[in-house]
């Protein structure tokens, strides 16, 4: 039943990205965008993942489409005519695909309890935390205490960001004014 | 290749065939937007790979009981990935507002934001400082 379901949202996703690229419509580009990353946040609940879901879907569905469309409101409504079909960029997507492939042929099953990945950290943080922290949720533990310089990290990551953004468009008002009273 | 071997794996090249999609919309399209749609659905098939490592067959999300009464038998998915995606996601809706920021102030200089048009813009002005250049050194730049 789960592989059924994740294969049912799977096509979805594909549909989704592939008339991403077809399409020359910026507004239907960037709505599909959003609905990629709802469709994402409906897999990550059935690989348990429910705090990511709920941070995909208002990071990624929401946050991330309201800028795409005030880009797209500043600049450009529609995609060209697409260039001359090449076969350079096919190909080299093709073959990252595969090594990509190649690579994954030595991971352990899906879903396997024995992997490396479940048996050393990820068990400690399950046993320890209800003694350590006590809050019942072991994603927010490890997220705001174990891992809270990852997260300061984060934080820097998002601030330097801000700055950047309001160095680059901060005075876009401003410029604009002056431009036209230059044209006037 | 077994059955068994081929559905473990399933999931694994399913989102390495969404990875490429994205990958391939970043580097065939030239419109600026579409590039960073392509780079978002890149990055959000990484994350989904990244998660499903975590995730422990018949387990359950890893949040306990409010009463903290866990109950030994219940398997829980490693909570591990989906702290480090959650800091990614956050990071990645960072990069993507400073790729339209970028955008947008390409499109202020240059009047549009199609990969080739720009380069066509880029390679004229080039051409003019050159050959202005090439005046003052007495034509020989």
């Amino acid at each position: 039943m789960e592989l059924f379901i994740n294969l049912v949202l799977f096509s979805m996703l594909v549909v989704t990205a592939v008339a991403i690229l077809k399409m020359r419509h910026l507004f239907a580009v960037v709505m599909l965008s959003g609905v990629f990353s709802l469709l994402c946040a409906l897999l990550f609940v059935t690989l348990d993942a429910v705090d990511v879901a709920f941070t995909e879907a208002a990071v990624g569905a929401g946050i991330s489409t309201v800028l795409m469309l005030g880009t797209m409101a500043l600049t450009a409504r529609n995609e060209k005519m697409p260039r001359d079909f090449s076969f350079i960029p096919l190909a080299v997507v093709m073959i990252t695909g595969a090594v990509l492939i190649y690579g994954t042929l030595d991971m352990p099953d899906f879903g396997s309890a024995t992997s490396p990945a479940q048996l050393h950290l990820a068990t400690e943080y399950l046993k320890q935390s209800p003694s350590d922290i006590g809050v019942p949720n072991v994603v927010t533990a490890i997220l705001a205490s174990y891992r809270g310089y990852d997260t300061l990290g984060e934080t820097v990551v998002v601030f330097t960001a801000c700055v950047g953004v309001l160095m680059l468009i901060g005075n876009l008002a401003r410029r604009r004014r002056k431009d036209e009273e230059g044209a006037e | 290749m077994t059955m068994e071997f081929i559905l473990g794996h399933l999931n694994y090249w399913l989102f390495i065939v969404l990875m490429m999609i994205g990958f391939y919309i970043v580097v065939a399209r030239g419109n600026y937007i579409k590039k960073i749609v392509g780079l978002n659905v890149f990055q959000v098939s990484v994350f989904m790979f990244y998660i499903s490592i975590g995730k422990v067959e018949g387990g359950t999300a890893p949040i306990f009981p409010v009463d903290m009464n866990i109950d030994p038998n219940v398997i829980y998915s490693n909570p591990l990935p989906h702290v480090l995606i959650l800091t990614a996601i956050v990071v990645g809706i960072a990069t993507t507002s400073l790729g339209l920021a970028l955008i947008v102030r390409i499109r202020e200089e240059f009047g549009t934001i199609e990969e080739d048009e720009i380069l066509e813009i880029e390679s004229k002005l080039q051409l003019e400082e050159n050959s202005t250049e090439g005046s003052s050194m007495g034509g020989r730049a």
